[in-house]
């Protein structure tokens, strides 16, 4: 933990270091989506979510803290800070996705999804004092929004 | 240094105090490693406190108290500049001298500190979780409060007094009459809300016209008792560095504040004026600046056994109570000899009618030999203040030789020597004015640098002076330059703070009038003339990012912080806006500017604080429309 401990102290800087190391890892060798790829979980403390039906309560908590927390770089249509939104749920497992709420430092310091947006986006996700639970509802409200 | 050698060439001489051989190593702290210690500097005349880490002695912060700071927007902004506001009107300066840590019984407990304001009586409390101050209190019917703030062992009470004795209240009199009593100091009583830490002046104890120099209270045994040394006993009031150094004693205040209680409840107090503003500064909300009125009085008279003057030699400065509570120290910095009195043999005859002299104002005046527990003959030249290691051992700090003193409790024998470079004042162990030091670190606080360092013109940066005091023999192991004037220093074990240092300030917890919670709340909002932005950043962009006002426009930004991250404030600061410094914003802060909307143009806005990749895209613009 220590050098993450490390790149969290010098986070200010640490998105230009982590692009260059996204670049230069990308000039190696680029990483292809692949199938496993796609599956993949994330780094982080979700290992394991099981999704039931739609849980409208859920999901409309997920909206205000996705309005207060998220919305400032995310729109579900467009890139603005970060990218689009829509159809998330479909491309990430939900792991990935609560763990890129959760831990996105390293995230985009170990996996290649997440190195790849960075490379892409140029503005290092910024971790929102989100709780685990929250992830969770923040989840939903995107479910729920890939259903529409 | 050559006055050691000639006059008070002890046994060891300064010679042997030499640099630890290995010493780059004792305070080296590698990359990523943290220091052991967290040492809190005044600031002398910045007013600001300082804070460093032991043994690196890498500068970490300063954080702003009684002095406005242009780095971080403090005093300027309509959320801090409330807490500069006195009596007097706003004062943006002031001379911070001592530093207090809060206690439980007796022992650091990491909560608060507390400072002084010396120029414009004023006590301020510092918050150890955010690290900013959170309070400031005016001192009423003082001036000059220089001894302060002194906490009991539990800090029930912080102790202030009066430096400048002055007509209580104010009136203009002859300047001569200072020598016919008209001139009074007061002791002051400002009570601390144990779970709050908000502060209260509960009681003012008028005192006879002298100048009040520092204090310690007591601890264990002795917890009742403050003890505050008084100079120019002689009232001197021309020519005072003559005049008040005639008497070959001064005295020595001891103060029983128990009892001042049990007289303030048993109405023997009486209403007094004095007006004084309270200001306070809620978490993440615009500070609320009070103003109050009158004050309760207590004159000796009316209270027996409340205070008693214990003499001595001459000139006494500091007072330090040892752990045990037995032993008060003075450091009389004309007088040869560390005078040190005792406890126990106060209160043994501080009531018998043999061991007093006579008596001030009420004030029975005991003998200097009732009390005495013995003395440190020679110690140095001008000693002043005392700290301890908890090991039996006493340091005292001598201004004109330029020494630290190490000397034993009990038997009054001096151990070492430890040149200072160069005229020490204050000295600091960690823990060391506590019930239970640390007793690993010292550090000298020093009032000259003279031939220490690259020179930078006339003045040159104070300095303080790091010793290992954790073997047999103290070693120096490095110095450094400090912000202002290094005056006084608590030392604080790094474990009992940086696990509970704040990282942000939660967004859900943001209660300022004028947050937002997120951007599809942004917007500007015109009330006549008035005008106000109510305005999100996050890395890298602010919402609304155009702005239209009106030449003339009276605007408020009311800029909140959306992240939640880590050592990620944003800064925010106007082109060309007079009033007003860059403002730095923590995560999930409010912070206002207010600008006066000037001749129509374009004027941009931007972040100070390189905070990502597309840091310097934070800009955007401001139309003044005429």
């Amino acid at each position: 933990m220590k050098i993450i401990k490390n790149i969290i102290k010098f986070g200010k800087i640490a998105p230009v270091l982590l692009g260059l190391i996204a670049f230069s890892y990308c000039g190696k060798e680029k990483p292809a989506e692949t199938e496993s790829s796609v599956a993949s979980k994330g780094v982080g403390p979700v290992s394991s979510v099981t999704l039931g039906t739609l849980n409208e309560g859920m999901a409309q908590k997920g909206k205000l803290n996705f309005e207060t927390k998220c919305s400032a770089c995310h729109k579900f249509e467009e890139k603005v800070v970060g990218p689009a939104l829509k159809g998330v749920t479909e491309r990430r497992t939900p792991e990935w996705i609560m763990n890129m709420i959760l831990n996105p430092i390293e995230m985009t310091q170990k996996d290649p999804i997440a190195q790849e947006l960075l490379a892409e986006h140029l503005t290092q996700m910024t971790f929102q004092n989100v709780q685990e639970s929250e992830a969770r509802e923040i989840l939903e409200y995107l479910r729920k929004m890939d259903k529409k | 240094m050559i006055l050691i050698g000639l006059g008070y060439g002890c046994k060891n001489g300064a010679a042997t105090a030499a640099l630890a051989s290995d010493a780059a190593k004792r305070v080296y702290v590698a990359p990523g490693e943290k220091d052991e210690v967290y040492a809190f500097l005044s600031g002398g005349f910045s007013g600001q406190m300082s804070v460093y880490g032991i043994p690196s002695t890498r500068l970490f912060k300063i954080i702003p108290v009684f002095s406005v700071f242009p780095e971080n927007g403090y005093g300027y902004d309509e959320e801090t500049k409330n807490m500069l506001r006195t009596t007097h009107g706003y004062v943006p300066w002031d001379d911070s001298h001592h530093i207090e840590a809060s206690m439980t019984d007796g022992k650091q407990d990491g909560r608060w500190l507390f400072l002084n304001a010396n120029n414009t009586p004023r006590l301020a409390r510092i918050d150890l979780r955010s690290f900013e101050t959170k309070e400031i209190i005016e001192i009423p019917n003082s001036a000059g409060n220089h001894a302060s703030p002194f906490a009991t062992e539990n800090t029930e009470y912080l102790m202030a007094a009066t430096r400048f004795s002055v007509p209580i209240p104010q009136a203009s009199v002859p300047i001569e009459n200072f020598s016919k009593g008209d001139f009074k100091g007061t002791v002051s009583m400002v009570k601390v809300d144990p779970k709050s830490g908000r502060l209260s002046l509960e009681l003012q104890i008028l005192v006879p016209g002298f100048d009040y120099d520092l204090s310690h209270c007591g601890k264990g045994k002795s917890h009742d008792w403050c003890f505050f040394t008084s100079y120019n006993s002689e009232q001197a009031y021309k020519m005072i560095e003559v005049g008040a150094s005639k008497n070959d004693k001064d005295y020595i205040l001891a103060f029983n504040w128990v009892r001042a209680k049990q007289c303030l409840d048993q109405g023997k107090a009486s209403n007094f004026g004095g007006e004084y503003y309270r200001n306070y500064l809620p978490e993440n909300q615009p500070a609320i600046s009070e103003k109050l009125s009158g004050v309760k009085m207590l004159q000796p008279k009316d209270c027996p056994g409340v205070m008693y003057y214990m003499p001595t030699p001459k000139s006494p400065h500091g007072t330090d109570v040892d752990p045990t509570g037995e032993y008060i120290v003075g450091g009389g910095k004309l007088a040869t000899v560390i005078p040190v009195h005792s406890f126990s043999k106060l209160m043994e005859v501080k009531d018998k009618p043999e061991h007093r002299s006579g008596t001030i104002m009420d004030i029975p005046i005991l003998k200097y030999e009732s009390t005495l527990a013995g003395e440190v003959k020679k110690p140095c030249l001008g000693p002043l203040h005392t700290e301890f290691d908890g090991k039996g051992y006493a340091y005292t700090s001598c201004f004109v030789s330029s020494e630290v003193v190490k000397w034993e409790l009990g038997t009054w024998e001096v151990e070492q020597h430890l040149p200072a470079y160069y005229s020490v004042g204050h000295l600091s162990i960690v823990g060391g004015s506590s019930k239970d030091p640390y007793g690993k670190y010292l550090i000298a606080l020093n009032k000259i640098t003279k031939d220490r360092y690259l020179p930078v013109g006339m003045e040159l940066p104070q300095s303080a002076q790091l010793y290992d005091i954790s073997g047999g023999k103290a070693e120096l192991l490095s110095d450094f330059p400090t912000v202002g004037e290094p005056h006084y220093s608590q030392m604080i074990p790094a474990k009992l703070l940086m696990d509970k240092a704040a990282k942000i300030y939660p967004l859900e917890e943001n209660k300022h009038p004028y947050a937002i919670k997120n951007e599809k709340d942004a917007r500007v909002v015109r009330e006549g003339n008035t005008v106000r932005v109510y305005m999100t950043q996050i890395r890298s962009h602010f919402k609304p990012d155009t702005i239209e006002v009106r030449s003339g426009d009276t605007v408020f930004f009311h800029v909140t912080n959306l992240e939640q991250d880590f050592d990620i404030p944003h800064g925010f600061a106007v082109g060309g806006a007079p009033e007003m410094p860059n403002l730095l914003i923590m995560p999930g802060q409010t912070r206002t500017f207010k600008w006066k909307a000037p001749k129509p143009g374009i004027y941009p806005f931007y972040c100070t604080d390189f905070c990502s990749a597309l840091h310097q895209e934070m800009q955007q613009y401001i139309r003044v429309l005429p």
